[in-house]
């Protein structure tokens, strides 16, 4: 059973067919880079692979059951384009929050370990609204690992992250692979992404271009995807 | 010329037909009512556009409903066609009536139950071409109308209701003292509704057509700017 | 009971943020008490129509100031995308939906306490002489209010104008609700009990808050995943 299998979806803005046809799947423990011009679809599929979207036409199944049932999203952790804390209540009481709403044992408890290994217990009480960009993005970040979800869907991880909260991140990253967890991450800073990716999946206006494993080719040449698999 | 211009134009030649016809009858061969006069002619346009408006309203609710089953896009272009006849019937229903009470109650307006409530529906209605203005996204568009027409229409009964005790409290002029009609009279009053029901069909068909024109004008639009 | 527990936890969090920032509230109860305050210029407060006028008068507060908590609603998850995030967490629509309608619920049951006894100075009413039956129909009403506001804040969140959107939506489906709520609230000011035809007045406001809580709950979903 795949971590993930997108099934033939398709989904329409009005008679506009935003995604077509898409099918892949990604097995446990793999880390898949999702690249594609702004604008090809890579936004809209992660939204319906996190279940904020619905395909028009198609299934996506995560660990084989349907990504719209609400006990499968317990499975996943999201980095979106927003931070997706709350400015107005402090770095605790967010941790907490979420830990609550993915109903883990005990919140408080998972909450002060996370704010301990992103370096934020000494601010927990602190409001949001008062901190720095880079300590926003690592409570951002620990809020999407907190309930250490089996699959990780990242847009855009790696834009306007800081030094710190990268390195956090591609560290989490790592030791989530290697427990055998799921990656897919929508991508325009190639580097970082072919580093850690080990397939590839490259959306054209819509539909699926390339889909494979990540070659030597495209760790040396990043652009190589784009030109042999891209549009003219 | 298509089929469905053929239909059209069959339909609207037949309501046109038949509506001199029942003018011609109501001018020169229907008496005059005895305690309104001439006026009371306006009925015969007045109660059909209420029942055409109200048939408009729930057949949105249906076409909303599917829509929200099927995902097909034909039914959101039914339902804000249909909603938009039958708002239009719902102006005549009370503009007809306003000149009535004009004439035979000496004011325009009353706050009778059954003006209230029918201007309370024509406005629950008018949000939601509102709603669907301010969404940009045709499918987003298509999904919160629908939600829209499902609450409006389940408010529908409570709001006669409601209306209806609140103002019987306060004695108020009724329509017809106990609502019996002449026979005649009610044949001519359905009678008319036939092709007033023709005429809202017409009007559905075409604003489903431009409606559907206009989603796939929004759709090559798209596909143009994405390349 | 993960459901409720999850309703409790949506609801204490829009509590704790509004509390703190106290945008809404502070909002909402000056806008009620302005009202409250303009209806003497449109009449004579002292004289004996107050009495037959109040429950309206009431309402009509209540109605402008929840426009003001309920806008805030949804309002309040755009920042950061944070609905983004609740609506992928396993928490179904439902309890969202009730959590948040249940935290407007308590700041405008809060307002509408505030706001009875400054009117009953404002207008020399005795609004206490059936407590039980008013606060009875405050509840029921003020439910019905929010349920309707909180599933339009919903629908309305991401479109433009959304301030000027809510209410021009909302006000006429509430209708009966507002109508029922100002014939039972001027009875009861006028102190007299809910007793005969005025009971209709009470199923009906029971029969709405039902059903369209049934339809936000079922509609829920549709309204927030697209």
């Amino acid at each position: 059973m795949s971590a993930l299998a997108v099934e033939a979806v398709w989904k329409f803005y009005g008679d506009y067919p935003a995604l077509r046809d898409i099918r892949f799947s990604v097995e446990r423990g793999q880390c898949i880079a999702l690249l594609g011009r702004n604008g090809a679809g890579k936004t809209t599929l992660i939204r319906i692979l996190a279940g904020l979207s619905r395909p028009t036409k198609g299934f996506v199944r995560l660990f084989g059951r349907d990504a719209g049932e609400r006990a499968t999203r317990a499975q996943v952790g999201i980095i979106g384009h927003g931070i997706g804390i709350y400015d107005e209540l402090s770095a605790l009481e967010n941790l907490k929050l979420f830990a609550g709403l993915y109903a883990l044992p005990s919140p408080a408890r998972v909450a002060a370990e996370w704010l301990e290994r992103t370096g934020l217990d000494r601010v927990k009480d602190g409001l949001v609204r008062e901190f720095s960009r880079g300590m926003r993005q690592r409570l951002a970040v620990a809020r999407a690992f907190l309930h250490n979800p089996q699959l990780l869907l990242l847009d855009e991880p790696f834009t306007a992250l800081d030094d710190r909260a990268i390195a956090l991140l591609q560290g989490l990253l790592r030791d989530a692979l290697h427990e055998g967890r799921t990656v897919l991450m929508s991508t325009h800073q190639l580097r970082e992404a072919m580093e850690l990716a080990t397939h590839v999946a490259l959306i054209n206006r819509g539909r699926l271009a390339y889909t494979g494993e990540r070659s030597p080719e495209m760790l040396a040449d990043p652009g190589y995807l784009y030109r042999v698999h891209g549009e003219a | 010329m298509g089929l469905r211009d053929k239909i059209m134009i069959g339909l609207g030649a037949l309501a046109a037909v038949l509506l001199t016809r029942n003018i011609w009858v109501m001018l020169t061969g229907l008496p005059d009512e005895a305690f309104q006069g001439a006026i009371f002619r306006i009925i015969f346009f007045h109660v059909p556009a209420a029942f055409t408006c109200f048939l408009c309203f729930f057949l949105a609710l249906v076409a909303g409903v599917v829509y929200l089953v099927r995902k097909n896009l034909q039914w959101d272009a039914f339902a804000v066609s249909v909603t938009e006849v039958g708002l239009a019937f719902g102006a005549i229903n009370l503009i007809s009536g306003m000149i009535w009470a004009r004439i035979i109650w000496g004011i325009w307006w009353t706050w009778d139950w059954r003006l209230t409530s029918m201007l309370v529906c024509w406005l629950l209605y008018a949000g939601y071409l509102v709603l669907r203005r301010a969404i940009e996204e045709t499918t987003e568009r298509a999904r919160l109308g629908a939600v829209m027409l499902i609450l409006n229409f389940s408010v529908v009964p409570f709001v006669f209701f409601s209306i209806k005790w609140f103002r019987t409290q306060h004695p108020q002029p009724v329509l017809f003292g106990d609502g019996k009609m002449d026979e005649i009279y009610r044949t001519m009053l359905y009678g008319n509704w036939v092709p007033l029901l023709l005429i809202a069909a017409v009007l559905v068909m075409l604003r489903m057509r431009q409606e559907n024109q206009q989603r796939e004008i929004d759709a090559l639009r798209r596909a143009a700017h994405s390349f | 009971m993960t459901f409720i527990r999850q309703i409790l936890t949506v609801a204490a969090k829009d509590l704790r943020s509004e509390i703190r920032t106290k945008e809404a509230i502070n909002a909402s109860l000056s806008f009620a008490l302005v009202i409250l305050l303009l209806f003497s210029f449109a009449f004579d407060p002292t004289s004996e129509t107050t009495r037959e006028i109040a429950g309206g008068l009431l309402w009509l507060a209540f109605a402008f100031a929840g426009v003001l908590i309920l806008n805030r609603s949804f309002a309040r998850e755009l920042q950061n995308d944070c609905l983004d995030m609740l609506n992928a967490s396993p928490v179904p629509a439902p309890a969202l939906f009730l959590g948040k309608a249940l935290a407007n619920y308590v700041l405008l049951v809060g307002i509408e306490a505030v706001c009875l006894p400054v009117f009953g100075v404002f207008y020399n009413v005795t609004w206490y002489t059936h407590l039980g039956q008013l606060v009875l129909v405050l509840l029921l009403a003020t439910w019905g209010i929010t349920v309707v506001g909180t599933v339009f804040s919903a629908l309305t969140v991401n479109l433009r104008l959304r301030e000027i959107m809510l209410p021009m939506l909302m006000y006429p489906v509430l209708i009966p609700c507002l109508m029922a709520a100002m014939r039972l609230s001027t009875v009861l000011i006028d102190g007299q009990p809910i007793t005969g035809d005025d009971l209709a007045w009470l199923r009906l406001l029971i029969g709405f808050d039902i059903i369209f809580t049934s339809l936000a709950v079922v509609l829920i979903d549709t309204v927030l995943i697209g």
